[in-house]
């Protein structure tokens, strides 16, 4: 009896094998498509339903910020002197950072490594970094104004000032945290100073650098958009300021969004960056 | 006794503790041949791995030091080069790229070319030609412990150094390395001082079995001469019964005089 019940139960199984895990991971892949539309159209629902029932101030519902904004999408691009496009707004702001980054790059692996290989710049800046690194970024601005006395200098000052700690701070935890199996090669070897720095201590450190300078580059997008805000001229952040002075509502959420684009861009850049240059354990 | 090539002499080695310094190892000597294989055994935590560094230059002696032909020696270098425990490898250079990085240090003003080949021959010679372009984190335990052991040859060591070459791997490949390693070394017999804590692999591989006490401040505590011919295989010296005696002898210092640490006192 149970041989026969076998062999009879024994080709339905096989078959309710075969379907169920391809549609289990067809559902799956759909999933990370379906589920996250989902959700962005029960949120944009919910400020529709919100703003029409007249709870959201002056803010539009999304179906009047997409009305609202089509002039802005068509000049996008452009670059008039009195209709500069949010392409350029951004490019101008990217520019900034650009350039507060790299700095922040720069000096920050440079001094972490200082930190990291010699024990008396540990102990001489670490109390100083760790109370400087708390101050939140748009403080750094007046001192920035008053010494530079320019708007343009200064926003990149705060860039660099905001981005340059979590640098500093990685590398150095990295190139302290050299392992001593590596550090005996290296003696046993006797490698030169530059091949050890070169082939076994920044090697070694990379995956931390990378970790800050990731950590960075989204420090320095936020503080970008609050120090434009304050010193003016062609850039995103005195764009949406203008926008919430001239009432252009819907203009402000446009390029909101867009800021959150590019900062979700900046940040997978430099993560697959990391991945590309640091080896795999 | 002829000049030793490898002398320990007298080393001792004290770490400060907040309760005082902790002796680790006493008087330590021992004169080492060229071309000998010397085990160092004992058990677990008696400072072997200590002695090793020591010798290595890594770790500095409290008293005592190293004289290595006729020189003292207190400092790192490729002329003592070490296998390391874990290997010790560049997890981001590939097979090759770690043998070669050792081989550039070692030759600074040899061609390229000869620089390469001589990466390139010992690669071969552990069997590994084939899996030069793999990263340390793409071959297996056994394969990355060839590496390590072609870098350390590739430097041509005076004195080469395992420290418990074998222990990180499993018990068949653990044996199968054993085999393969003693006969690289039957071809050229450079001086290799073992420390391990695995009698079969002292009496398969050594010359001489140095059998350390227990700690603190272990020393050496009786040395066994390994009477087997070489070549030497597992097969032939499984059944000699000179193996079952000097095992007998290992064992009986290991359990009956030093089993218990306060004995060691």
């Amino acid at each position: 009896m149970t041989t026969t019940n076998k062999t009879v139960i024994a080709p339905a199984r096989d078959e309710a094998a075969g379907s169920t895990p391809q549609l289990k991971a067809l559902l799956e892949r759909s999933g990370t498509v379906v589920l996250p539309l989902v959700a962005v159209a029960v949120f944009l629902g919910l400020w529709q339903a919100l703003s029409a029932a007249g709870l959201t101030g002056t803010l539009p519902g999304p179906l009047q910020v997409v009305q609202d904004v089509q002039p802005l999408i068509v000049g996008f691009f452009n670059n008039s002197e009195n209709d500069v496009g949010v392409a350029w707004q951004l490019a101008a702001s990217l520019q900034r950072v650009a350039i507060g980054y790299s700095l922040a790059a720069v000096v920050g692996v440079a001094v972490g490594i200082l930190m990291g290989s010699m024990r008396p710049f540990q102990l001489a800046l670490d109390p100083i970094f760790q109370v400087l690194r708390t101050i939140p970024p748009l403080a750094w601005l007046p001192i920035a104004l008053a010494a530079l006395s320019q708007a343009n200098p200064s926003a990149i000052f705060v860039i660099f000032i905001t981005a340059v700690w979590p640098i500093i701070i990685n590398t150095a935890v990295g190139v302290r945290s050299t392992p001593q199996d590596y550090r005996n090669v290296a003696s046993v070897l006797k490698l030169s100073k530059p091949t050890y720095f070169f082939e076994i201590l920044l090697p070694s450190a990379a995956s931390y650098i990378f970790t800050g300078l990731r950590i960075a580059v989204g420090l320095a997008w936020l503080a970008i958009v609050a120090a434009e805000m304050l010193t003016g001229g062609v850039g995103i952040g005195f764009f949406i300021w203008d926008s919430y002075n001239s009432s252009r509502m819907a203009d402000i959420i446009l390029a909101v969004l867009c800021v959150g684009v590019v900062g979700f861009v900046l940040d997978r850049t430099i993560y697959y960056a990391g991945r590309l240059l640091v080896a795999s354990e | 006794m002829i000049q030793p090539f490898l002398e320990l002499s007298y080393i001792s080695k004290a770490f400060p503790t907040p309760k005082g310094p902790f002796v680790a190892l006493k008087d330590v000597a021992l004169k080492i041949r060229k071309g000998e294989f010397v085990a160092l055994l004992g058990h677990s935590g008696c400072g072997k791995s200590t002695l090793l560094n020591i010798v290595a230059g890594l770790s500095q002696a409290s008293a005592g030091g190293v004289i290595l032909e006729g020189k003292e020696t207190d400092q790192p270098g490729p002329d003592r080069m070490v296998v390391f425990q874990n290997y010790a490898l560049l997890p981001w250079l590939t097979a090759y790229e770690n043998v070669f990085l050792a081989v550039r240090s070692t030759m600074p003003g040899a061609p390229e070319s000869e620089r390469r080949s001589v990466a390139e021959r010992y690669l071969a010679l552990v069997g590994l030609a084939a899996k030069a372009d793999k990263r340390p984190g793409e071959i297996s335990g056994g394969q990355k412990q060839r590496v390590s052991i072609a870098r350390a040859l590739a430097t041509r060591p005076k004195v080469l150094l395992l420290d418990e070459p074998f222990g990180a791997l499993d018990a068949l490949t653990r044996e199968e390395m054993q085999e393969e390693v003693l006969k690289i070394w039957e071809a050229d017999r450079t001086t290799v001082l073992m420390v391990t804590h695995e009698i079969d692999e002292a009496i398969l591989m050594a010359d001489r079995i140095v059998m350390m006490t227990n700690g603190p401040a272990a020393t050496i505590g009786e040395v066994f001469e390994v009477p087997f011919a070489r070549p030497r295989s597992r097969a032939e010296i499984l059944e000699d019964p000179a193996y079952y005696t000097l095992r007998n002898r290992i064992l009986a210092f290991l359990y009956d005089r030093f089993g218990e640490p306060v004995l060691a006192d």
